[in-house]
């Protein structure tokens, strides 16, 4: 039994940053603007987040400093994507070319500002997690649900869920959740009725920009004692998590779980019982992932449900 | 027939001034970023960019082309994709498997004579990577998976599958923890080059790295400029880019067509990863990573600045090389080589400003034209 719960919370450890960053694309993306930009926004919103742990650590530690940190990241998320939602949105830019260009230059930033600013002049920069939570009070002693989500826990692990709760919401059940989507649909019937495009626009890429950067803290805490200018391609896989989702915050929230849930396996598989004897080599278990994802997807993915206008800038003129 | 040929050339810088704009805004951008973290020596920094490979003389502008050639290949490989309506995110796996190939086939095929041990590998890698781009083809064109999630997964497999083959096979250098050296008969020849950029020092010249790998990148592009611009099949591709649907009502099989550019764009990338790592025995080798190959994600800036055209291709590839010497040049002057990365991030931030810039020309020309015409009417 205790296989299973150390199990589901590395399977969240994975997911998490997974869900958040996914989320975020789909606020983009619903809103009819391509954010390719993810993977860069997840760099300078950990990088900013984390050199801010790196300068406080030693004033404040714990949660308080975490959820400070939880701002940063997200701040510097925002303002990084409105650069993409400048290009795309006001100067009806090639939104590929403008997100490619956010993922070059968030890296190169990372590394060139943590080298200036550090004394030591290398570009890693290192941080103390003091953040784990060991157990929830009260809510820890609940049967099984308290072993599963409230022991070696990261306030971020919640987070995510909240995040989801809330998206599903305002995507669903709000008048700009419905704006969000009919601009992402049919802009020019938006626009006829009175909807600010550009606006609703800017909105999504910079809720996107915000959740990406948050993304970006959450992914690195739990993983590593340093933050050296790179989130492993989590953004890209964010991207194909968004898409394996088909948009929808429910259907993300699974999609983020079952590549978790791979990934767990594919990382953990010499201590599971029954999986360590097998003669199959780490490398072959690492392919698990994403060849289960591809299978998954084979027989899912007859319809698309894209966004009609995800990609299109909007012209006014053009109505 | 005279008059064609001009609004041809006007076509063509039409179309190349947003690139050259955008390309002189990213250098003013990182000109202010080296006043910012060194004023004294600012002038200097951009003048070492500017020069890029020239600041090693004729050994240096071999060495641009040297590191140009795999991201001409790559950049052909995004943009060709492009062109055919697929965003080709994969060509860090058809890269990397590619690679794999032709080290394999030039460490195990000692046999092969004279030049022949340096073209079957590459063509070895140009099958592979071709396969690996057919996978995310098909997945797109007969199960409607699209084909970035395709791609993105295709390049960890390659990745996990190509350290598990490097590790079973016998191209394992395990104290080094990478592939070990080619053959000397396998590394690709200089093909002349040797004679045009090298460097002397005392009696002795050396050669920059540049070598047949670079004809092979220009060679590829022509073939793909002529597929795209001149062969019917090329059209069809075309077409299914523009409009799946109208080109299945027109009788293309748009599947197929589908299919075919994604083996394309993967035999491009698997041949970038031949000239890569078929060099001699100081050149690269494969490092057994848990890291994406980052060679594949530079196709996409050079495709991206080349406007996808198999010929601009070339030249952004170049120009993109000739700028990350510069950066190579710059770290002698304490600048850190980040700075060009920054600068070339920079450059395609502006090259997508390319529709309101071009818009922006076509407004002034109309305005010079009409008082143009105002004038000679009062002339008149």
């Amino acid at each position: 039994m205790s296989t299973i719960y150390f199990l589901f919370q590395q399977m969240l450890l994975f997911s998490v940053p997974l869900l958040i960053v996914a989320l975020g694309g789909m606020f983009s993306e619903r809103s009819g603007v391509v954010n390719i930009a993810l993977e860069g926004i997840m760099v300078m919103g950990a990088f900013c987040s984390i050199f801010f742990i790196n300068r406080m650590q030693d004033v404040m530690s714990g949660n308080l400093l975490l959820i400070l940190a939880i701002l940063v990241a997200a701040a510097s998320g925002l303002v990084f994507s409105l650069l993409h939602a400048y290009a795309a949105i006001n100067m009806r830019a090639d939104q590929t070319i403008s997100g490619t260009a956010l993922n070059m230059i968030a890296p190169a930033v990372a590394i060139y500002m943590a080298r200036t600013l550090q004394t030591n002049g290398v570009q890693q920069i290192n941080f103390t997690n003091t953040f784990r939570i060991r157990e929830v009070p009260l809510f820890s002693r609940i049967p099984v649900l308290g072993d599963l989500l409230f022991k070696n826990t990261y306030i971020t692990t919640y987070l995510g869920l909240v995040i989801l709760a809330v998206s599903a919401f305002v995507l669903y059940k709000t008048r700009f959740g419905l704006r969000l989507r009919s601009c992402g649909e049919h802009p020019q019937a938006a626009d006829s009725v009175g909807i600010n495009v550009y606006r609703i626009r800017y909105a999504g890429v910079m809720i996107s920009g915000a959740l990406a950067g948050l993304g970006g803290l959450v992914f690195v805490v739990p993983t590593s004692t340093n933050f050296n200018a790179t989130v492993a391609g989590y953004g890209f896989l964010a991207l194909a998590v968004l898409i394996f989702g088909q948009w929808k915050p429910l259907r993300i929230l699974f999609a983020a779980f079952f590549f978790g849930l791979m990934k767990t396996i594919a990382a953990s598989y010499s201590g599971i019982a029954g999986l360590k004897d097998l003669p199959i080599p780490s490398d072959v278990y690492k392919m698990i992932p994403y060849i289960a994802t591809l299978i998954v997807l084979a027989f899912t993915s007859r319809k698309s449900q894209a966004p009609r206008a995800s990609g299109v800038p909007y012209d006014k003129g053009s109505r | 027939m005279k008059k064609t040929r001009g609004a041809g050339l006007g076509g063509v810088a039409a179309s190349v001034l947003p690139s050259l704009i955008a390309i002189i805004v990213g250098l003013l951008f990182g000109f202010v970023i080296l006043l910012i973290s060194n004023p004294a020596q600012a002038a200097q920094g951009l003048k070492v960019i500017l020069l890029g490979g020239v600041n090693g003389g004729a050994k240096g502008i071999g060495q641009t082309l040297y590191y140009a050639t795999p991201l001409i290949l790559t950049g052909l490989s995004v943009g060709f994709a492009f062109k055919t309506g697929l965003f080709n995110i994969g060509a860090s796996g058809q890269l990397i498997t590619g690679a794999f190939a032709a080290i394999w086939t030039a460490v195990n095929c000692p046999w092969l004579p004279g030049p022949l041990h340096w073209i079957v590998p590459i063509l070895a890698a140009i099958i592979v990577g071709g396969l690996w781009g057919s996978v995310p083809g098909l997945f797109k064109s007969l199960l409607g998976v699209n084909e970035v999630i395709a791609c993105i997964m295709m390049n960890y497999i390659g990745m996990y599958g190509v350290n598990y083959l490097i590790k079973i096979s016998n191209i394992y250098d395990k104290l080094k923890n990478q592939t070990v050296n080619v053959p000397a008969s396998a590394a690709l020849p200089y093909g002349g080059l040797d004679h045009v950029f090298y460097e002397k020092i005392g009696n002795l010249l050396r050669p920059s790295s540049v070598n047949v790998g670079f004809y092979i990148a220009v060679f590829a592009a022509v073939v793909i400029y002529i597929l795209l611009s001149r062969t019917t099949f090329g059209y069809e591709l075309k077409a299914c880019g523009y409009n799946r649907e109208a080109s299945r009502y027109a009788g293309i099989n748009e599947k197929r067509s589908v299919l075919m550019s994604m083996v394309i764009a993967g035999m491009l990338s698997g041949a970038a990863g031949a000239v890569m790592y078929l060099a001699r025995s100081d050149g690269l080798h494969i490092d057994v990573i848990e890291v994406l190959s980052p060679q594949g994600f530079n196709g996409i800036p050079v495709a991206l600045l080349g406007l996808s055209n198999p010929i601009g291709i070339i030249f952004s590839g170049i120009f993109i090389a000739h700028i990350e010497r510069g950066g190579y040049y710059l770290q002698k002057l304490n600048y850190m080589p980040e700075i060009i990365d920054i600068i070339i991030g920079a450059i395609i931030y502006f090259a997508a400003f390319s529709l309101i810039v071009r818009n922006v020309i076509a407004a002034l020309a109309r305005r010079r034209e009409a008082r143009n015409a105002l004038g000679r009417g009062n002339e008149r």
